[in-house]
């Protein structure tokens, strides 16, 4: 009983007495469940850096709502999706069009969508000042947020529920449904859509560097564990909502900012899944090749 | 020099610096016509990470005075000075007032040792206190009349206008806070510049627990200071200085307290601001306090 209490004291309590506390597991929660998996399908299609990029390239786009809008929520979001869809699209068509592959048409184009963010900015206060206010911080969700990221989080998973077989066929062999009618590029840009819909959730809800953070570092690791994609997008969900409770009470307990901390949990299971997972180091090591064929 | 010589004759008026607005705007009431005044850090401008700029070494260069408030709060004064081959006098306005420590924050947190002490063992902050810059005023006079003998009696004329104004606030100021009992008079607010102030006027400036860096804040943090504002039943916070403008709204909501407007602490506002001179900007945060402590 006494045991039960002290449980309950150090795990949910906090939680009880404060409302940011709260919002801020849920707000993890919800975007653990489908920035994750939609990692996991980044890495699978060797996109894994398209994260880092999009995140990069939906700087004007914010910066675009906030001049136009000022501070509202809707319009940063609005604003930061187009701008990742529009340099989501242009890359394609360049590479569509030249001799470019896609993630080199990507890597110029999302570099000159920052710098015109960043000059944006900088017409607008100083711009260290403006970057915190246009993105948000885990212990700071509001409700707007909150039905934000629930909702993005909702429809990716059901999105992704319907485009999983297509995504998965065009994953292992991209020419194959390319020679089927050409319809790669609808899964591909759909899938690149959801990628930029849930960074630009978490960017206005929990901050930058949680965006990028939470998408690849328990997919990458979650990659390590399972065989089967399925298991695979089950547990880095899995990992990150435990990666984003754990955060949460390193930062309550031991006074560490929240956002930096929940990507350090997310990178401590991503050295643990590195050692002990099936696929990891040490299984490999003890592993004698005719055991396994 | 034939150049600055040139200047000031067609000019007869003596430049002097200021070291920062507020002591530019008194001094520039003292000096009233005869003198011309160059504030080094601006209005709305931090003095504590003030960088020089070649404009600023050259009107120090130019000056016939140079007036500071000292007690470590122009550290990069000398350096300025030096650059300049400044050989004139500096006044230190602040000479002579009782000074007090900076505070230790006393509350039993541990999270605390990040702290940012750059002033030293002193509170520079002694304009926050009117019966200081009466201090302040008179030896401004002094040094203004050692350096122009002729215009001695403007400037005892206009330092007297000063101080005459300057008495006038603070019994404002004491009349206004006698309203609230002293169990009420207290204030949340991540400014650490408000310890003369409070100690001249009975007011008691609680620090908020943690938060007070524009680093990103801890979850402890934030908790220890909606706990903090909940035991102490405070309503007046006002803490702006923090990363994320939507974590503050979420604090205020979860405590129940409406945060307050700016406090101008180190700095006047622009001159269409709402504290463009010392006297404004005195009856200004202390407008903004009294309309807090109501709701204690």
């Amino acid at each position: 009983m006494m045991l039960l209490h002290d449980f309950y004291q150090f795990a949910i309590a906090p939680f009880q007495e404060f409302a940011f506390m709260r919002r801020a597991l849920v707000a993890t929660l919800a975007l653990a469940l489908s920035s994750a998996p939609l990692g996991v399908m980044l890495t699978l299609r060797r996109m894994s850096l398209f994260g880092e990029a999009l995140s990069h390239a939906v700087l004007p786009g914010v910066a675009a709502g906030f001049i136009f809008f000022g501070l509202s929520l809707p319009a940063l979001s609005i604003g930061g999706f187009l701008a990742g869809v529009i340099v989501v699209a242009l890359a394609g068509w360049i590479s569509r069009h030249t001799e470019l592959k896609e993630d080199a048409s990507l890597a110029a184009v999302y570099v000159v969508a920052l710098a015109l963010g960043v000059i944006m900015i900088s017409g607008h206060g100083t711009q260290l000042d403006l970057l915190h206010i246009l993105f948000g911080n885990v212990l700071g969700v509001d409700t707007e947020g909150l039905l934000l990221v629930a909702g993005v989080s909702s429809l990716s998973v059901l999105l992704m529920a319907g485009l999983y077989r297509g995504l998965l066929l065009e994953s292992f062999d991209p020419s194959f449904l390319a020679a089927g009618g050409g319809r790669n590029t609808v899964y591909q840009q759909l899938f690149l859509m959801l990628v930029v819909l849930n960074l630009v959730a978490s960017f206005q809800t929990l901050g930058t560097l949680m965006a990028v953070g939470l998408m690849m570092l328990p997919a990458v690791s979650a990659r390590l564990w399972h065989d089967t994609l399925p298991a695979q997008l089950a547990n880095s969900a899995v990992q990150a909502a435990l990666a984003g409770y754990a955060g949460l009470m390193l930062s309550y307990y031991a006074s560490v900012p929240s956002g930096p901390v929940i990507i350090v949990c997310a990178g401590g299971f991503y050295f643990l899944s590195l050692i002990f997972a099936p696929r990891g180091w040490l299984p490999r090591i003890l592993r004698r090749p005719h055991l396994r064929a | 020099m034939l150049a600055v010589q040139g200047a000031s004759a067609a000019d007869a008026r003596l430049p002097v610096v200021a070291s920062f607005s507020i002591l530019g705007d008194i001094v520039a009431n003292i000096g009233g016509d005869r003198i011309v005044v160059t504030t080094l850090v601006g209005p709305d401008q931090d003095a504590h990470v003030f960088q020089p700029a070649p404009d600023h070494i050259k009107s120090v260069a130019r000056a016939r005075l140079v007036v500071v408030n000292g007690l470590g709060f122009e550290g990069w004064m000398e350096r300025v000075t030096q650059s300049a081959n400044y050989r004139g006098d500096i006044v230190v306005a602040s000479q002579g007032i009782a000074v007090r420590d900076r505070v230790e924050e006393e509350h039993d947190h541990d999270s605390h040792d990040g702290h940012d002490h750059h002033h030293g063992k002193n509170d520079p902050h002694a304009w926050q206190n009117p019966a200081n810059i009466v201090i302040y005023t008179q030896n401004i006079v002094a040094a203004l009349s050692k350096l122009d003998p002729a215009g001695a009696a403007l400037y005892r004329k206009n330092g007297d206008a000063y101080i005459a104004s300057l008495n006038e606030l603070d019994r404002w100021a004491i009349q206004q806070f006698a309203q609230f009992p002293p169990a009420k008079r207290k204030v949340i607010t991540s400014h650490d510049a408000f310890e003369y102030f409070g100690a001249h006027y009975q007011v008691r400036f609680l620090a908020p627990q943690g938060v007070s860096t524009e680093s990103e804040p801890s979850a402890k943090e934030v908790a220890g200071l909606i706990r903090q504002i909940r035991k102490e039943k405070i309503r007046a916070v006002f803490i702006e200085n923090m990363s994320s403008p939507k974590l503050l709204q979420q604090i205020s909501k979860e405590a129940g307290v409406t945060l307050g407007g700016k406090l101008y602490a180190d700095a006047l506002s622009q001159a269409d601001g709402p504290a463009p001179t010392y006297l404004k900007l005195m009856r200004y945060n202390i407008g903004q306090l009294l309309a807090q402590m109501k709701l204690n």
